[in-house]
């Protein structure tokens, strides 16, 4: 490994000593220093950088395809991938007009960036999969650099970092030059499945906000959007189907909704950066807004022996329900091209079920006893049936595991109840079933202080297993519950705390040193901050270039 | 009391079931109502709204100095009050173009805002200062004012007052408020240091300020990480000891800008220059300011506090605070004198020396006291009042009488409370709103349930608490999230400190935060939610 000699941004950690604190906060303080591996983050799995380094001259610089490349400048999934990094590397037009202006391009200038899609079916018009292959080798020499990868996308996980040289050009015009640094850099992600839940429904997210997200998300290389898009308190989804859905049960009909077009726009914006986006229909608790809309889709609570007025889970008892459910499903399956969709299935209140007495009848007549979670069970089973006939596989909460509900082999199980989790990743696995985890990346839970780190310290192979069933965790995800998130403070309490969770996901597991993570991590959430995105601070900092929303 | 019957703005709360929280986290869940008050925060003294209403029509609707005000058109601080509350009530001017287009005024239309300062000095081109009288009366068609700071908070009462019915028609209850607040100091510190903010974002949040009625931004403007004030008289200090020299600094026309923005909104500027502890930004520009630190006998390279045992220290501070005097108009300045550490002091010989000299014994307390009594005379003849941190006065070190001891340390700051008032100082509280330190849920109740108060004392005593501050300390924050963080958690503590001592009903309370808050988004101000919830207009960045 050849020694990594400059700093990529300039940025300083000073002694933080923390004023008027006194209390238990006080942690080990952080000092910020450069790593050997720069701003790289998520670390790639093989680097190699050498002290020779390059200038790259925005007027000249060119991201071109390779000729032995099975993608062309027909694909244009490259050509808004080649955009927007060179945007992120140059700035916009009006600042490359300045440099344009002030100086010229030399020959031991790094000129170009080949990119080369070696497999012959390059992908460029599909959608990302569970099974894509990710991996690509970038190697950075003068006077090309080639970025080879088997599919596109790879090719979008591969991108060149360059580095800042502060130039004082007279008479008073600072113009920042960038340079990069020789470097061989062959990449893959541990797990496949890196995923972001975001919750649209305890507070409506606006379409831009979503969208920033998407952005921030490739600049972390996760791969799946887990659009958390209904719950209990609206319904924003627009059915084509049953349009009431969202009529009734949405915030607002117009303004807190999001149409086929927006939903259109969300998963093209995602297919661009390689993010899978799996939305979750979560069923049957949970389903308080879907009630608004659908009616007898609910069961209606008693008290004592009359209906109390309000409503409980799905109602599993009645072939409306089913009826339901499969149209529903069926639109589900061609508005969203993953090839999965999330069910849910999670926390199911049995109060309701249990007060009413038709429910009551069914369950004696189906000899249940008093067992609800077989009466859950039931209604799941029915739905995986109706969702399979669409030709979708299907991610569930742990509890239908757990109920001991018939799944789909390729069922995939999602650990999400904290304390125990470890048990239930062994028992999940043992089963055969593959599971992604959630527990430990709780992002709506905040708290004082460098909480990052105790997202980053986990080791999700660390349960009781043979190697067999560790090959079966197929990643995770870091959720961002909607309770108390919306427009005005989703992003920030985002970002950076799940770019831990995005190299934990991605990078080998033995990159754990906190210390090296800290000091690439603050350049790139300043990175983050000069692409734009209000990533929030580690700890006392500055960004060379600082956020300039309010 | 007529009865209140109309919602000022649309907003629902639904049934929050929490979505996988099994732990203990899990609150009583908030159900939205409407309030009889409506949308009020912080709620006004003396209230009583009618049912009937007025429309108002933005072509129409003026708001205008009444005949006997001894505040004319000449007066600028009222006329951009005046326009910026016509925007919030009415939006931009595209907004009004169509409005203009779509509905004529009726006779029944609330048609003038009458502004009457009724002092026969206005204070309009003056500086809200500790004494400023803010209060103010309302009446449908009339705003009856007396001095500046009132103002503010009348036109700002009147706002929330103004709601939209479902057609888009903004209307008012005829209504008679008679306000003012229960705290003269009523401040918010946010720390530049830290994290450098630009100036955008603290405007932005002095204007927020305004809408919850604060009248003091504490700006804690240099500490240990960064020196971003540019003085004049110093300016190596910002060069050496700013993050960056040019981007990362406050130049003196910034400060200007900061507070005359914060004037036009009845909000005083105290900036608050921390000495001895807190100053390693300062020895970057400045040699020998701070105590060299030994190991051994020898200089170790590092430095501690301000050195306090050389002549050329008070000179500098002398020439320092000279210059603070003049660019900060505000009576007072803050002083810090928290948190001084004295490992290196002790370390250095001369420091020894100099403490046998002055037979303080091994009671460094006496040499930061020593520090301290100087710098007190230093600042008292720049003609300016001083506030300092609670470690100064629990030190024994002597104080001018008007003097106001800022309280801070958690635990045990009812008895500091106690002792402050009983040793006769004026004193503000912020112990209980340290509002850098988040946890999950909805810690504004907390902060709202702090009675400010509630210490052992006479009556005396208690009319020396003056208010207090909510902190929002900057390790963790910066423009990124800086704003949202801070509303609407402050805006609890700003209710607190406005509003009569038995507005505790924290149901009614969450009930008018939620509408405050929406209409803080509204103003384009991305306040965060208080739970599950949604605001007609949502936030409109990212």
């Amino acid at each position: 490994m050849l020694k990594f000699v400059s700093l990529l941004l300039a940025l300083s950690f000073c002694q933080g000593l923390q004023h008027n604190n006194i209390d238990d906060y006080v942690e080990a303080e952080p000092v910020f220093e450069a790593s050997k591996y720069g701003s790289l983050w998520p670390l790639p799995q093989k680097v190699q950088i050498s002290e020779v380094s390059f200038k790259l001259t925005s007027s000249s610089f060119r991201i071109v395809d390779a000729k032995a490349s099975s993608a062309g400048p027909s694909c244009s999934l490259l050509q808004s991938a080649y955009r927007r990094y060179y945007e992120y590397m140059f700035g916009s037009a009006k600042k490359q007009w300045w440099s344009k202006n002030n100086r010229r391009s030399d020959p031991s200038d790094l000129s170009e960036l080949q990119v080369w899609i070696t497999s012959p079916d390059s992908e460029c018009d599909g959608y990302p999969s569970v099974t894509s292959d990710e991996s690509y080798e970038l190697t950075v020499n003068q006077p090309v650099a080639v970025l080879k990868a088997p599919k596109v996308w790879g090719a979008l996980h591969g991108r060149i970092y360059t580095r800042f040289e502060l130039n004082f050009c007279p008479p008073t015009l600072h113009l920042f030059q960038k340079s990069i640094n020789a470097a061989i850099i062959n990449d893959f992600p541990r797990f496949q499945h890196r995923g972001i839940l975001l919750d649209s429904s305890r507070h409506f997210l606006p379409i831009k906000v979503i969208l920033a997200n998407l952005e921030t998300m490739a600049m972390n290389k996760f791969n799946v959007f887990h659009w958390h898009i209904v719950d209990d308190q609206s319904f924003p989804y627009l059915s084509r189907t049953f349009p009431q859905l969202s009529e009734q049960g949405a915030y607002h009909p117009y303004t807190h909704v999001y149409t086929p077009a927006d939903v259109k726009m969300v998963i093209e914006f995602a297919r661009l950066r390689g993010i899978r986006v799996i939305p979750e229909f979560d069923t049957p608790g949970h389903t308080q807004s879907w009630g608004k809309g659908q009616k007898d889709l609910l069961t209606p609570c008693y008290s004592g022996s009359k209906p109390s007025g309000s409503f409980g889970p799905v109602n599993p008892i009645l072939n409306t329900t089913y009826d339901f459910m499969a149209q529903f499903f069926t639109e589900i399956s061609t508005v969203f091209p993953d090839g999965y969709v999330h069910l849910g299935g999670d926390e199911v209140d049995f109060t309701c079920w249990k007060s009413n007495p038709d429910i009551q009848k069914f369950m004696e007549q189906q000899h249940f006893g008093d067992d609800y979670r077989k009466l859950e069970s039931f209604y799941i089973q029915k739905l995986l049936d109706i969702v399979t006939s669409t030709k979708k596989g299907y991610l569930i909460w742990q509890e239908v595991f757990d109920n001991g509900v018939k799944l789909k082999p390729d069922t995939v199980v999602h650990v999400w109840i904290g304390g125990g989790s470890d048990k239930e990743m062994s028992s999940v696995t043992a089963a055969g079933y593959t599971t992604i985890l959630s527990a430990p990346w709780y992002l709506d839970y905040i708290s004082y202080g460098q909480d990052w780190q105790k997202y980053y310290k986990v080791e999700p192979l660390n349960f009781e297993g043979t190697d067999e069933q560790k090959k079966l965790v197929i990643g995770g995800e870091a959720c961002l519950w909607g309770e108390y998130v919306d427009a005005t403070n989703l992003t920030p309490r985002l970002w950076p705390r799940a770019s831990a969770v995005a190299e934990r996901l991605w990078s080998a597991k033995d990159v754990t040193d906190i210390g090296d993570a800290f000091n690439r991590l603050s350049l790139h959430r300043c990175r983050m901050v000069e692409r734009g995105i209000p990533a929030e601070p580690l700890f006392s900092s500055y960004c060379p270039h600082e956020y300039k929303g309010v």
